[in-house]
């Protein structure tokens, strides 16, 4: 998000999932939509099956890696290199917009002197991609008008995952990919309401609708419809407050629908942390690791039992409506929290969701001529600004949100830690088609078709190790251990571990890297050193 | 694009050059039966249950891949057409179970509903019946092979939608049947069990394991909402029974999505009842949990927050919402944060 924020002026899927379905080229990077987004991923075949190429850069063999036109199997973490390499080629051979980049951007000569350092021939070295398939890939995507990329989080979750993203938008304004139908730079959100959570101001920095808790103006318009002085000051972000626990500095946290311990990279310093505190409140559905060590917990209800709404990642804002009252004493989030608040002095009385929306639209420039009436069949795409708005699906048309776009040149910065003699493999993490993150172990038909763990490694690497099918493994890293099931396909490359993070039994988030990006904060789920030991 | 005018059961219509008969019926609101059509799929006609009358016309055309002609005179329920489609019925039912009264798919089969329509109750014709083992060997479709009708809708979904072609037909004459790879099961297959099939089944060949026994199709409460898993943001209904969710089926108004959801989507949202959900509010003493009321527990949190904020003032409190919860919810987190502890230190761990 602070990527492309910094790029165009909004950080969001510029185009919508209509425009995947009927772009002629899909550029999909640090992304596997089947597994993922598999809905998604249907529109894309359907691109496919009507003539669009695909290239797939991802260090895995997914499936769409299978069926694409050009697969750039890249070294973990090599994204930017791979980027700058591409880009190098289109300036070489004068296949970038001309046009656009003078009209429409700024900054260029920036680029122009990063990309200059990184000849094919250099990058086919550092990312182990082909230096053929470099020109390939970067004519093909240069010379095809409507061509869209999609990532997801194999381009965020690294140490330089604000970077990737940057990288990313270069190479779209380079190729005068953007504003218009059927074109863009499009970030495949992971969670079902990433894009609204962020949109609502869930961030220590912005207010509904990114408006930054810094700008006096924007304090000034929340503090009076909420009638109390605001602070001025950039709050934490998940890993600060974690550290602050450490250090005594943060004394309680409330924590509603999340897992840290779990889900957080580093998960022996998360629960540190957590362990630290004077007082910690979990608010959700299940008993998970993190309520454990909770002093209170307040039982949630499920999306099934309330009225609300979820934005997608296309910016669709659709209704959530409620089928079932809430399982036993349970109580929708929305309505615990006003409870609290009244108990602490801030009456806070709302007598339905809708209600809440309103206010919310009153103050969100974006989601302002939104309504539950409106939103009733179909959803909008914001922004929509006014009652009369039909909703926006492609951003940046005429110009970027911020004005001009502009290019950063960007270089390489490795991942925070690499393969080693003690440490030889890499690790990287992501979801499963059959699970959705901490949640379906909850499904009994789910968990009972994929019940365990099962660690993907490479055929080379399982002679190496002595390992067979049925044995099980030990996987360390520098802040620890866990012993997990395998199973040994040449979908991941020699020297690769890859691991889901869904089960409870194999915590793998005991094994990443609690490194972060230094903009975004986002931890590097995507690389890690680990020794594989036989047991 | 020119316009073709014709005339359906006496009332004429004008429409784009290229409309299927059975197309611009439904503009005339006229509902031609049909088993094996879906506007979403390739056309394949073998249903035959489509079958209008064209004058000028030989026999009788399938209304599904005929194209509108100009001046067309197209009669869809003369008596030619009721006798082939009572004929067509009869025939499938002659080797089709008749347990209607325990069959999941009851008020909702396509079969039993065009059976009712034309009065068609008894087999006329006597011979083998087909006696398939019910395949239940994964934990999402049952698939029962005696009750297809061999529309192949399944199998067009399964490869033009799905991409997947899992499905096809197998055999010949009497003995074709809508196999699985090399007639293996779904879960010996390569199915990653999106259901779309079930979603296109007529009959109760495909069924969704989990709402078997749960529930008949008129006694459910559809309501349509968005699904909790991914960014998508697909739409379908939950169903509803005795205020409990038996199961997920397609709501093809859906804007996202149409008919298609995953094995998520269809299939994981059982967790919605899952026995383990926390239902009461919990407070740890001498470190165990023990049951509370609302009270002592909203109580507590907000006592012992007001008392950290006084003693080590309003940056000592941070603050996770969540990806998982609506906007609504995330709104007022950070009003919360914001307005009532004081401080910006509200984050969600889908930041990138």
């Amino acid at each position: 998000m602070a990527g492309l924020a910094a790029s165009f002026g909004s950080g969001a899927m510029t185009n919508s999932f209509k425009d995947i379905e009927n772009t002629s080229l899909i550029f999909l990077i640090g992304s596997n939509p089947t597994e993922a987004h598999p809905v998604l991923a249907l529109k894309m075949r359907k691109a496919i099956r009507n003539g669009a190429k695909l290239i797939v850069a991802d260090p895995r063999r997914t499936e769409m890696a299978d069926i694409a036109d050009i697969w750039l199997p890249l070294i973990p973490g090599t994204d930017i290199p791979l980027l700058n390499g591409l880009m190098h080629i289109i300036i070489k051979e004068e296949l970038w917009d001309k046009e656009f980049v003078k009209s429409k951007t700024e900054n260029f000569e920036e680029l122009i002197a990063t990309v200059e350092n990184y000849p094919p021939s250099e990058v086919a070295k550092i990312t182990g991609v082909n230096e053929e398939l470099l020109y390939q890939a970067a004519r093909l995507y240069a010379n095809t008008y409507e061509a869209s990329i999609c990532y997801t989080l194999g381009i965020t979750e690294h140490v330089t995952g604000t970077n990737n993203v940057i990288n990313i938008a270069n190479l779209a304004m380079l190729t005068g990919h953007l504003g218009r139908k059927n074109v863009g730079v499009n970030p495949l959100r992971g969670q079902n309401n990433v894009q609204g959570a962020c949109d609502m101001g869930s961030l220590p920095d912005v207010f509904p609708g990114y408006q930054k808790v810094f700008n006096k103006e924007a304090r000034q318009k929340f503090s009076k419809a909420w009638g109390v002085e605001l602070s001025d000051k950039v709050g934490l972000t998940i890993p600060e407050m974690f550290d602050d626990a450490v250090n005594g500095i943060i004394r309680g946290m409330y924590i509603m629908g999340e897992d840290p311990v779990l889900s957080d990279p580093d998960s022996n310093h998360v629960r540190k942390a957590l362990e630290n505190l004077d007082f910690l409140v979990v608010q959700d559905i299940f008993m998970n690791e993190t309520a454990r060590l909770a002093d209170v917990i307040l039982p949630a209800s499920s999306f099934a039992e309330k009225d609300g709404t979820f934005t997608n990642s296309e910016r669709r804002v659709q209704r959530v409506r409620k089928a079932i009252d809430p399982i036993g004493n349970s109580k929708p989030d929305w309505q615990i929290i006003c409870e609290l608040s009244s108990r602490m002095g801030y009456e806070m009385h709302y007598q339905s969701a809708s209600e809440i929306f309103d206010e919310m639209a009153s103050l969100t420039h974006i989601y302002a001529g939104m309504d539950y009436q409106r939103l009733d069949k179909n959803g909008l795409h914001w922004p929509c600004p006014t009652k009369d708005h039909p909703g926006t699906e492609v951003l940046h048309v005429g110009k970027f949100t911020k004005g001009k776009g502009v290019f950063i040149g960007i270089d390489h910065i490795p991942p925070a830690e690499l393969p080693d003699e003690e440490y030889p493999y890499y690790l990287s993490t992501g979801r499963r088609f059959y699970h959705y993150n901490l949640t379906t172990q909850y499904s009994s038909s789910l968990s009972e078709y994929h019940p365990e763990e099962l660690a993907m490694v490479n055929p080379k690497d399982a002679k190496r190790l002595g390992i067979k099918k049925g044995d099980k493994i030990k996987i360390t890293s520098r802040r620890g251990e866990v012993i997990t099931s395998f199973e040994i396909t040449d979908r991941v490359t020699e020297g690769t571990i890859w691991m889901s993070f869904h089960y409870r039994d194999v915590p793998t988030n005991v094994l990443t890297n609690g490194v972060y990006d230094p903009v975004s904060h986002t931890g590097e789920y995507k690389v890690a050193a680990v020794k594989v030991e036989k047991i | 694009m020119s316009n073709v005018t014709l005339t359906i059961d006496g009332k004429q219509i004008t429409v784009p050059e290229g409309t299927t008969v059975i197309q611009a019926a439904e503009k005339l609101g006229i509902n031609i039966p049909a088993l094996c059509y879906d506007p979403e799929l390739s056309l394949s006609g073998s249903c035959r249950m489509c079958v209008v009358e064209i004058e000028g016309m030989n026999n009788l055309p399938t209304s599904c891949t005929t194209v509108v002609r100009e001046g067309m005179n197209v009669k869809t329920k003369s008596a030619a057409v009721v006798e082939s489609r009572k004929m067509i019925l009869e025939l499938l039912i002659a080797d089709h179970p008749l347990d209607c009264m325990t069959c999941q798919k009851n008020g909702n089969c396509l079969l039993q509903q065009y059976a009712y329509e034309y009065d068609v109750k008894e087999i006329s014709f006597q011979g083998i019946r087909h006696d398939y083992p019910i395949e239940t060997d994964n934990p999402f479709i049952v698939r029962d092979m005696n009750k297809c009708i061999n529309c192949g809708k399944c199998v067009r979904v399964c490869s033009e939608i799905q991409g997947r072609d899992v499905l096809n037909f197998a055999y010949r004459g009497f003995d074709t049947k809508i196999t699985v790879d090399l007639d293996l099961t779904l879960a010996e297959s390569d199915c990653i069990f999106c259901g779309s099939c079930v979603a296109v089944c007529p009959t109760g060949a495909l069924l969704e394991k989990n709402m078997i026994g749960k529930g008949r199709s008129y006694e459910v409460k559809k309501v349509k909402t968005t699904c909790s898993f991914c960014a998508v943001g697909c739409n379908f209904d939950l169903n509803v029974k005795d205020g409990k969710v038996i199961g997920v089926t397609s709501n093809p108004t859906s804007a996202v999505n149409g008919k298609h959801l995953c094995v998520k989507g269809r299939f994981g949202h059982d967790y919605i009842h899952n026995p383990n959900r926390l239902t009461t509010p919990l407070i740890k003493k001498n470190g165990e949990f023990v049951e509370a009321t609302w009270d002592e527990a909203l109580n507590l949190v907000a006592e012992k927050f007001s008392e950290i904020k006084k003693e080590y003032g309003n940056e000592s409190i941070g603050v996770l919402s969540s990806a998982r919860c609506t906007n609504e919810e995330n709104y007022l987190m950070q009003k919360f944060v914001r307005a009532v502890i004081g401080n910006n230190n509200i984050d969600h761990c889908a930041r990138t």
